[in-house]
């Protein structure tokens, strides 16, 4: 079954796939995990506001991106983008972001949706009595967030935030769609050019595959850990 | 820098000449439907095999149903599209690789698109399954085998009736994902909602419109399906169980 195959084709194109495709990908996912958990953690606290408009617009938000596909809101971003980019700075023609950039946007600002969703859940996991000893101490609101609330919150919340950061990694490979050199998308286009579509693609499976098992059984061992400290 | 709005465009006739742009676009609709429930059907009956079957206590059956979980669930949807369109069509014997090759334009996308979204959600459902069964208590099952079950008796008509009961909540946001994610198809070529907008945008650049279009059409059928659901889910609930969400999950 694999006497037809051509391996040496993954081999001369190792240099090409992890230096222009995974660094990409990895840079991608860095970017828009720390974009999307602090954007994320912003909506969070503004959905638990008792101010109600604000809880309104972080709710409308959230639930707008959670019910959209990933692959529209990235054709969305990637054309409004430009446009939004021209408007802010007053330009007379549309300015031109790149695939790259566009990618980091569209993912910082739709996983913060889902960030924000486990980021609420772990605001909400912290004791009521806690939130009212930082004001006893005479604490602000942000105080109180920053010292008290969101350490824990981030504590227990971190295999989620981490497990998350998995399918982010793994929904990076999605920017095919805007023709983005991303880890999957340079396995494809030594895949066409060489038709070697069979090699190329199962070996890309495997690259994602054992990144995303090793990740997530870090992401284990670390809950057991979490866990018997508390 | 001026974009033209045109709103009008969707009443005008669409490139394919068979009706208008909305006509167009909500038929991509109906492609993502058949795409997702047809994947929801076989996610449903693997996930459940495999989500009960690592409740067993055979160790080597639990082993294979972990490795299963972990390979559909580690390679991101895009790639094990692309490896049933392209990669399994050549790895089958050549007569048959051929006649898939062969299938007429919608079906050949079709049918890996449903295969792999299926497998891909099959996974999430079989850990909703395999969670719910082991939130029951040990008791159900003793007390089915006392009164003379079989194992598989026991879980036929005490447990996983039980089980769907309690995780169909948890199911209905797999429902929506399946559906979100049949977007991924249009990689392959199948014209379903996203694609759809796709090709309008492309062909009439009227960008925003198009994709504004299939924003709502997404949105009005989230709608539609999350009001159903929770009717389905009160008539369903366990009467003493507080029907949470389950505990905060990583997902899409």
């Amino acid at each position: 079954m694999f006497s037809g195959f051509d391996f040496d084709v993954i081999q001369r194109s190792l240099p090409y796939l992890f230096r222009e495709g995974m660094t990409f990908t990895l840079t991608l996912t860095a970017l828009a995990m720390t974009g999307g958990i602090v954007f994320g953690t912003l909506l969070a606290m503004m959905r638990l506001s008792k101010f109600t408009p604000l809880a309104v617009i972080a709710g409308g938000y959230v639930n707008l991106m959670r019910s959209l596909p990933l692959v529209l809101v990235i054709f969305w971003f990637y054309f409004l983008v430009p446009w939004i980019g021209g408007w802010l700075t007053g330009a007379q023609q549309t300015i031109q972001v790149g695939a790259f950039w566009s990618s980091v946007i569209t993912f910082t600002m739709f996983e913060a949706a889902y960030y924000c969703e486990i980021m609420r859940a772990g605001i909400q996991s912290i004791s009521r009595g806690q939130v009212s000893a930082g004001y006893a101490l005479g604490l602000d609101y942000w105080q109180m967030m920053g010292y008290i609330v969101l350490p824990q919150a981030f504590r227990n919340m971190l295999p989620v935030l981490l497990t998350q950061t998995i399918i982010l990694f793994q929904d990076t490979s999605l920017v095919y769609v805007i023709s983005a050199t991303d880890f999957l998308g340079a396995a494809a286009k030594v895949a066409n050019r060489d038709y070697r579509l069979v090699e190329m693609y199962l070996f890309a499976a495997v690259v994602y595959f054992a990144i995303s098992l090793a990740a997530s059984h870090y992401v284990k061992t670390l809950q057991t850990r979490l866990a018997v400290v508390r | 820098m001026k974009y033209n709005w045109n709103w009008g465009i969707f009443l005008q006739p669409a490139a394919d000449a068979a009706g208008t742009w909305l006509a167009y676009l909500l038929g991509g609709l109906v492609w993502t439907l058949a795409t997702a429930l047809a994947a929801w059907a076989i996610a449903l009956a693997f996930g459940t095999a495999v989500g009960t079957l690592r409740t067993t206590p055979n160790r080597w059956v639990a082993r294979v149903c972990a490795a299963y979980v972990e390979i559909f669930r580690n390679v991101p949807l895009l790639v094990q599209m692309f490896l049933w369109f392209f990669v399994l069509p050549e790895l089958l014997p050549v007569s048959w690789g051929e006649a898939v090759k062969q299938m007429p334009p919608p079906w050949a996308s079709f049918a890996p698109a449903v295969l792999s979204l299926g497998f891909y959600t099959s996974v999430r459902v079989a850990e909703q399954v395999r969670a719910g069964i082991q939130s029951l208590p040990r008791g159900q099952m003793m007390a089915g085998t006392a009164l003379g079950l079989t194992r598989a008796q026991a879980y036929c008509h005490v447990i996983l009736p039980m089980t769907f009961r309690i995780i169909l909540p948890p199911l209905t946001s797999e429902f929506l994902n399946c559906i979100k994610n049949s977007s991924v198809a249009l990689t392959i070529g199948l014209l379903e909602l996203t694609g759809r907008a796709r090709a309008m945008q492309e062909f009439t650049c009227q960008v925003f419109e198009a994709f504004a279009a299939a924003t709502v059409i997404y949105l009005l059928a989230n709608i539609v399906i999350v009001f159903g659901m929770r009717r389905l889910e009160k008539r369903v609930q366990v009467p003493g169980l507080i029907s949470a969400g389950g505990a905060p999950q990583a997902g899409h």
